[in-house]
């Protein structure tokens, strides 16, 4: 009792201390966290961070184009191993495998903006009228989510990846194709955590307090249901950022995703060195292998640590020691004496 | 005192309790020193946050990773305060066991009880699988379980609220503690259960000689059961006195405001008459239609397939007349929040007839019942979750205005706020707060203006004070009669708790199984109950003084051998 009365009153008095971009959901967490769970936190934050911006400076920090073949001296040659003009050697068609990882965190961060902000709006959309109205209209969009989730997703993401591109493989239609069929992998997901919040938020007092009050349906589900139903989307988004990647990754190493022309892509690229490895030639398999490794591994460390810090029993914190820690305020007592010297009747 | 020659079973002394949070180190326990003898009951009061809890759970070794503890706890001669898991292990249960507040929660749900209870025994002593059977059927049958034989094969599912607190102090019991901690061990039960649990815990005081802590923050419940009290005020012990003293004499003004703020029954009767006669003089009684009408009011809950429909209202009959405040009592399944929610449009009715300003409820719908809304204004029982948590004060208070027209948003409807809240004694500055930057008497108070926004003729009030401490409810009922005074609303005010719909109501209405069994004037009702069911909820209740309660125990006594 005392315990999580002491935790309720606490974030007041801290609110009222600290800056506002203090509250930023991902800053407010690192200040928040300690110890193993910081040095997670931060190992991913510092990773995604520098996967984005790879991403942003590819065209400076790349030596030469993702579909660059040769350059005033003459082509790059295939399979050149690693050192002189390519630091990290050429694959067996040719490209430079350095510029060639480096532009592939174009096409993956193209991916997961495309693929989450789809997936996010249709599914979060989708729960919240599913959930709120109920009835018909949820039993039906819960049986074809629960359809769609019985498929495996690779699969499903290779059949829209052939009906949205048609066979095409431009950088804007490969894009699209890979991140419209990760999309529709994961608009259930989006769909059922949104709609079991908005379930359980619908018996909440406030709800029904909005409706004795006269509320009309669409402003109790957006003023009052949505904004409290995405508390958890952060940490379903860093996880499924994640995996799209693979979902990506796994798309082009069976040959559904962008050639190589368009845009560089590091499922392919693997794709394409898997004679390599058997011959020796490790770097055209080792450094696109690892990007996808290093990558999920930083969003997932994210994603992870943000689950662990948004549960109180799963966070860990310094251990109280200091002996001049602040007495308790008992919240009750201090609104009874506040009200008494604000000159109420006793 | 009398504890003197007696042996201590627990000494604590200079106990304090630090907790990491987010918000910086907290003190919850603050140099308490206490102590216990054997067959004595000591209370420990205060309200949420005064760190009672926290004190009762150290001498467990409860607490979590996040605390800190200093000082000494010393239990038969041994230091609690940095034993290892295993050393803990050993003495719980057999030298300190615990009654938590929430029986159906301390229970496994897929174990039987005798299976729980064994699992204790079989722990600690030993014994084998037949021993501890008989030993647990011996421990239930004195708690009173009838039938223990082959009761002890059922699950907790099975047996009633009272009778799953039995269960726990059963094992408690069982393997001979000397000191028993119970931690609001009647909250969550009805107060005619309530009377029962706390007999049988004088009895395990007085049979089997056990030293109990008891925390509560209900003073009829230390003047009916504890020898000793020590009340905390943030952390602190500020009084520590024999029973009978502390309610004489109080000496500490934070004790002495404790005590006064306490309800008590027969206050309001003087009240309410007043009330009446203005009303006479004013010429306004009964003059207008009334604004709430029920005729034989049947609600019922949809009973899963294949079983029958639960009728959690059954046929009730009652009117609220304008500007009049008409308390419904009853314990928890009674059907009392059932009505207060089909009055409000929340609850579908399924037979009979409920008129609510005009409008007959039987097969309402939402869109004709949607404008009359703004005349109902509904407080509900947990402030902490009436509040959407995202928005402020000002922009929940504005809600009801914005909804129907009167303002476009909540700039626009801040004059109006602040109005609202120093009608309800709120300072201006919480209206940018959010809910949960307020205590829980002040989101009440401003849950009460939300409610008044739109000067209601009909005002619903759902256990408005339950969750909050005695104090705070003190305040809030007062502002609610100074309120309903100055504005003339009717009022629906739901409660169990006799004493404070005492306070408020000029009529009240006893509900029992989904049943209304009486309705009249406070005086009437409280003063002389007509049905055995409102005698014996009305001789159940404890009340705050020693020497006054043990007469009622008396009585009770006798109203149940009678039945």
């Amino acid at each position: 009792m005392t315990n999580t009365d002491a935790t309720s009153a606490d974030p007041a008095s801290f609110a009222a201390r600290a800056p506002r971009w203090h509250h930023l959901p991902v800053v407010h967490q690192l200040r928040q966290s300690v110890g193993l769970q910081r040095g997670m936190l931060v190992v991913g934050l510092v990773i995604t961070g520098i996967f984005i911006l790879t991403a942003i400076f590819a065209p400076l920090l790349a030596p030469y184009g993702f579909a660059e073949l040769q350059d005033e001296n003459g082509n790059f040659g295939a399979q050149q191993p690693p050192g002189g003009a390519h630091i990290l050697g050429t694959t067996v068609g040719g490209y430079d495998v350095l510029s060639r990882v480096i532009w592939g965190t174009q096409t993956a961060l193209a991916v997961i903006v495309v693929a989450v902000v789809l997936s996010i709006f249709a599914g979060v959309l989708l729960g919240l009228v599913s959930g709120y109205l109920g009835g018909w209209l949820d039993r039906v969009l819960v049986v074809i989510a629960d359809a769609v989730f019985a498929f495996p997703t690779l699969l499903l993401a290779i059949v829209a990846a052939i009906v949205i591109s048609g066979g095409q493989s431009k950088l804007l239609g490969g894009v699209l194709a890979a991140a419209i069929s990760i999309t529709v992998v994961y608009i259930p997901q989006y769909f059922r955590v949104i709609r079991a919040e908005t379930v359980r938020i619908k018996t909440e007092a406030y709800v029904e307090s909005a409706k004795v009050i006269g509320s009309s349906t669409s402003r109790i589900m957006f003023r009052h249901v949505l904004r409290n139903a995405t508390r958890t989307l952060p940490l379903i988004f860093t996880l499924n950022s994640s995996e799209a990647i693979l979902t990506l990754a796994g798309l082009g190493f069976l040959g559904f995703g962008i050639e190589p022309t368009s845009a560089a892509e590091w499922g392919y690229d693997l794709n394409r060195s898997i004679s390599d490895v058997t011959s020796g030639i490790w770097w055209t398999s080792l450094f696109p292998g690892l990007a996808i490794v290093l990558v999920v591994l930083g969003i997932t460390l994210v994603g992870e640590s943000l689950n662990d810090l948004a549960d109180p029993r799963l966070r860990t914190r310094r251990k109280a020691d200091s002996p001049t820690a602040t007495p308790i305020a008992a919240p009750d007592m201090a609104a009874t004496s506040a009200t008494d010297s604000t000159g109420a009747p006793a | 005192m009398i504890n003197a020659p007696i042996k201590k079973v627990v000494d604590i002394t200079n106990l304090e309790v630090t907790f990491a949070t987010d918000g910086g180190d907290v003190v919850a326990v603050n140099n308490v020193t206490l102590s216990v003898g054997a067959g004595e009951v000591l209370a420990i009061v205060g309200e949420s946050g005064s760190g009672k809890t926290v004190t009762a759970k150290t001498i467990l070794g409860l607490l979590p990773d996040t605390a800190v503890t200093r000082g000494a706890i010393v239990l038969n001669s041994r230091d609690i305060v940095g034993m290892t898991g295993s050393q803990l292990r050993e003495i719980r249960g057999t030298d300190v066991a615990m009654v938590f507040q929430e029986p159906s929660l301390a229970l496994n749900p897929v174990y039987t009880v005798g299976w729980q209870i064994i699992e204790g025994l079989r722990a600690h002593k030993g014994f084998d699988a037949k021993q501890a059977r008989a030993r647990a059927i011996d421990m239930l049958g004195k708690v009173g379980i009838p039938d223990a034989e082959n009761r002890i094969d059922y699950y907790p599912h099975q047996f009633s609220g009272g009778q799953k607190q039995r269960i726990v102090i059963a094992m408690a019991l069982v393997l001979d503690p000397e000191l028993i901690v119970a931690d609001e061990p009647t909250t969550a039960l009805d107060v005619t259960v309530q009377a029962e649990i706390l007999d049988l815990l004088r009895r395990c005081r007085d049979e089997f000689g056990t030293a109990i802590i008891l925390i509560t923050h209900n003073m009829g419940i230390v003047a009916d059961l504890a020898d000793r009290v020590a009340v905390m005020y943030q952390g602190d012990v500020v009084e520590e006195a024999g029973v009978e003293q502390l309610f004489s004499a109080p000496q500490h003004p934070y004790t002495q405001r404790l005590l006064a703020a306490v309800p008590r029954i027969g206050k309001g009767g003087a009240m309410a008459s007043a009330r009446t006669a203005e009303r006479v003089a004013a010429g306004t009684v009964n003059m207008a239609a009334p604004v709430v009408v029920a005729r034989d009011l049947v609600i019922e809950y949809g009973g899963r397939f294949g079983r029958n429909n639960f009728r959690a209202v059954d046929g009730v009959s009652f009117t609220i007349s304008p500007g009049e405040v008409l308390g419904l009592v009853g314990e928890s399944g009674s059907g009392k929040t059932t009505i207060g929610r089909a009055i409000g449009g929340l609850t579908k009715i399924t037979g009979g007839s409920l008129e609510v300003l005009g409008h007959e409820m039987l097969g309402i719908r939402e869109r004709t019942f949607r404008p009359v809304r703004r005349d109902i204004g509904f407080v509900f029982q947990d402030p902490a979750s009436s509040f959407n948590p995202l928005l402020t004060i000002a922009q929940c208070v504005a809600e009801p205005l914005i909804v129907h027209g009167r303002a476009r948003d909540a700039v626009e409807a801040r004059s109006r706020v602040n109005d609202l809240l120093e009608a309800v004694q709120l300072p201006r500055a919480f209206a940018d707060r959010f809910p949960h930057e307020l205590s829980g008497g002040q989101r009440q108070r401003a849950s009460l203006a939300r409610s008044l926004a739109l000067n209601p003729t009909l005002l619903i009030a759902d256990e408005p004070t339950s969750a909050l401490d005695v104090s705070v409810q003190a305040r809030v009922l007062e502002l609610f009669a100074e309120l309903q005074k100055e504005l003339g609303f009717a009022a629906l005010f739901i409660s169990h708790d006799l004493a404070v719909v005492d306070m408020l109501s000029d009529r009240i209405a006893v509900l029992y199984k989904g049943k209304l069994v009486e309705e009249g004037t406070g005086d009437e009702v409280l003063g002389a109950p007509k049905h055995p069911y409102t005698q014996r909820l009305l001789a159940s209740l404890p009340v705050p003084d020693p020497i006054e309660q043990g007469k009622r125990r008396s009585a009770l006594a006798a109203l149940k051998a009678a039945d």
